[in-house]
C-alpha cells in the first residue's frame, strides 16, 4: 500500500510539510496526491481515534451478526442500503462465512440496542436471524493501541 | 573499618561510571517525559521469533548449548552474513555466539590486546570501547571524527594516531551516536593503512541492517586482505528488536575465535539457549520484519532531520543506526545544559553528545526509536525550547 495512505490511516494530523519530509517528496506532490485520493473517493474523510471507554455517557456498542436471504435482482446490496440508513448503525460489512452482515451499532443503553434489533433490524425484509454481541472493552482501534503503556517497561537508558 | 580501595582492582577503579546516569535519574523522576534518549528499538520482537523461543521452552529445551552456540544457529549466522554482506565464514570454527554484541566487544578486546598495546577508537562512539580497552590492559587512543567529514573515519587520521605500539582499531559503523556510515571507497582507503601498519580491526556492525538512502552496509571484512585481520561483532538486538534476549556473535579467523571461545567458555559458559532458538527463526524468516522496521525508522529519520534543520539545530544527514546528532552550538548552551534544560523545561529527554566522548560537546543525540506521534510532539517542544532560548537572547 502507498506509504502516504499508511501514515494517514493511523494519524491524519501531519501537515503537508511533515509528510513531505517523511516521504522525501516535494510538498506539491503530497498536496496533489492527497487531493487525488479525496477526489477519487479513496479518502472519504478524517476522523479522530477516540477511546470511548474514557468518555462518560458514550453509550454501548454492539456487533450484530445478520443472516439474510439475498434478493433476486439486487443480491445483498439493497438490504445493505436499508440497514445502513438507520442512524444507529456506525459500520456495516458484508462477510464471508457463517453469516452475511456484521453490523456495528451504538446505543445509549443495552435496552436501546435490544429494541433496535427487535423493532428495526429484524423487521427488514430478508433478515432471517440475528446474534447480538456487546463490546466490553476496546484494546486496539484503527491500528492504535488504546491500552495505556506500562512506562516502567522501557526505563533503561542504553547508550 | 575495611579500606575497600585496597581490594579494588586499579583498572576498574580508574574507569568512570557513565556520566549520563545523573541526567537519566532526573528524567525518570518526571512525568510526561518523551524520551528520545533510548538506544533500543521501540518495536517488540516480531511474534514468530518470540514464538520460536516459546516453543523451545515448551519442548523443554532448557539446557546449556555448546560453548560456541548451537551449530544450527552458527550455520544460520554464516548463511545470513554471506547473503547480506558477502563474506563467507565457517560455522564450525569461525563463529562464536555471545551474550549480546557487548560481550563480543569485550572478548575481542581482551583476546587481542596485551598490556600496553594501543587501541584506536574513533569518537563520538558507543561508550564501552574505552573502558573495556583499559580493562584489557590497553591504552585507548581516541580519534575524533568530524562533522565536516560526515563523521567518517579518514585514513590520514589513522596515520596520525598510529605508533609502534598500536595493535588494533575499533570500527563502529553504522555509528552510534552520529548515524554515520562508511562506504566501500572509505573502507578501501582505510584498509591500506591498516595493512601497512599490520593492525587488527574490531568491526562493530550491530547496526549493519539499519542503513538508509539506498546505502547498503559494507563490512570491512569484505575488502581485499581484510577478512584475515578483522573480527566482526554483531547481534540481534537492533536489527530484530531483540535487545532483552541478549544475543550477538563474533565472526573472524579460527586462530583468534579459538582463543575468544576460551574466554567465553570460562566467563559465560554458553549464551542463553531460548534466545538462540529464537535467533535461528529470526535469521531464517525475519528479513521482512527487518525491512518493515527499517522503512518505519526511515520515515521518522527524514521527519526529525528535516525539522531539526528547520528549527536551526543543524543536523548532518545520518545514513545509519537510529540516531540523529544535531549541533546545538547555535543555542549558546553546552550539551549538558541543553539536555538538562530541555528535559526540565520541556519534558523531552535527549542525550548530551559528551556522553560519547569529549568531542561530542556541542551536539546531542536524538534517537528516533520512538513512535511518530511522540516524535512529532517532542519536535514541537524542542522548537518551543529553541525559540524561547532565542528570545532570552
Amino acid at each position: 500500500m502507498d506509504k502516504l495512505l499508511e501514515i494517514l490511516r493511523e494519524n491524519s494530523s501531519f501537515t503537508t510539510k511533515e509528510l513531505s519530509l517523511m516521504l522525501g517528496e516535494p510538498e506539491d506532490y503530497i498536496t496533489a496526491q492527497i487531493k487525488e485520493y479525496e477526489q477519487t473517493g479513496v479518502i472519504k474523510g478524517y476522523q479522530a481515534i477516540i477511546d470511548f471507554d474514557k468518555v462518560p455517557d458514550a453509550g454501548v456498542t454492539a456487533i450484530i451478526d445478520l443472516k439474510v436471504t439475498p434478493e433476486r435482482e439486487t443480491g445483498f446490496d439493497s438490504i445493505a442500503t436499508k440497514i445502513m440508513s438507520f442512524e444507529e448503525v456506525r459500520t456495516l460489512y458484508l462477510m464471508a462465512g457463517s453469516y452475511d452482515f456484521a453490523v456495528i451499532v451504538n446505543g445509549e443503553t443495552m435496552q436501546d440496542v435490544a429494541s433496535f434489533v427487535a423493532r428495526k433490524i429484524s423487521c427488514v425484509d430478508g433478515v432471517v436471524a440475528t446474534a447480538t454481541h456487546f463490546m466490553l472493552k476496546t484494546y486496539k482501534l484503527g491500528g492504535v493501541s488504546l491500552v495505556d503503556e506500562d512506562s516502567t517497561d522501557r526505563r533503561s537508558m542504553v547508550l | 573499618m575495611i579500606d575497600y580501595q585496597n581490594f579494588i582492582n586499579d583498572k576498574i577503579s580508574s574507569v568512570k561510571p557513565s556520566g549520563i546516569r545523573k541526567f537519566f535519574d532526573i528524567a525518570v523522576e518526571m512525568d510526561n517525559v518523551i524520551s528520545l534518549s533510548i538506544g533500543e528499538p521501540d518495536f517488540q520482537t516480531p511474534w514468530h521469533i518470540r514464538e520460536a523461543g516459546i516453543v523451545s521452552l515448551e519442548r523443554g529445551k532448557t539446557w546449556y548449548s555448546p560453548n560456541r552456540g548451537f551449530i544450527e544457529l552458527r550455520k544460520a549466522i554464516c548463511d545470513y552474513y554471506k547473503r547480506r554482506f558477502n563474506v563467507e565464514y565457517n560455522p564450525d570454527s569461525q563463529v562464536l555466539v555471545t551474550v549480546g554484541g557487548s560481550e563480543g566487544i569485550d572478548l575481542c578486546l581482551r583476546s587481542v590486546v596485551s598490556e600496553g598495546d594501543e587501541v584506536l577508537i574513533p569518537q563520538p562512539a558507543f561508550v564501552c570501547y574505552e573502558p573495556l580497552t583499559t580493562m584489557a590492559g590497553g591504552r585507548p587512543v581516541i580519534i575524533e571524527t568530524r562533522q565536516e567529514n560526515n563523521f567518517r573515519l579518514l585514513p590520514e587520521e589513522i596515520e596520525q594516531a598510529v605508533t609502534d605500539k598500536t595493535k588494533a582499531l575499533v570500527l563502529p559503523f553504522p555509528n552510534n551516536p552520529t548515524g554515520a556510515i562508511m562506504e566501500r571507497g572509505d573502507l578501501e582507503k582505510i584498509a591500506e593503512v591498516i595493512i601497512k601498519h599490520n593492525l587488527f580491526v574490531i568491526s562493530d556492525e550491530i547496526y549493519g541492517e539499519l542503513t538508509y538512502g539506498g546505502k547498503h552496509h559494507v563490512s570491512i571484512a569484505e575488502i581485499d586482505g581484510m577478512k584475515e585481520r578483522t573480527l566482526v561483532v554483531s547481534g540481534f538486538s537492533k536489527s530484530y528488536a531483540m535487545t532483552g534476549w541478549r544475543l550477538g556473535y563474533v565472526l573472524g579467523p579460527k586462530e583468534i575465535i579459538d582463543h575468544i571461545t576460551k574466554l567465553h567458555q570460562y566467563g559465560i559458559m554458553s549464551s542463553p539457549t531460548t534466545a538462540q532458538y529464537a535467533a535461528i527463526e529470526a535469521l531464517k524468516n525475519g528479513d521482512n520484519d527487518v525491512a518493515m522496521m527499517r522503512d518505519d525508522y526511515d520515515i521518522r529519520r527524514r521527519l526529525i532531520v528535516g525539522k531539526l534543520n528547520e528549527i536551526g539545530l543543524t543536523c548532518f544527514e545520518p545514513l545509519g543506526a537510529f540516531y540523529t546528532f544535531p549541533c546545538i552550538r547555535s543555542t549558546g548552551l553546552s550539551s549538558d545544559e541543553f539536555a538538562t534544560r530541555l528535559v526540565q523545561e520541556k519534558r523531552v529527554a535527549v542525550v548530551p553528545g559528551t556522553a560519547f566522548g569529549e568531542c561530542g560537546e556541542g551536539y546531542v543525540r536524538i534517537s528516533y526509536a520512538q513512535s511518530l506521534k511522540n516524535i512529532k510532539t517532542a519536535l514541537k517542544r524542542i522548537e518551543e525550547f529553541v525559540e524561547e532560548l532565542k528570545s532570552e537572547g
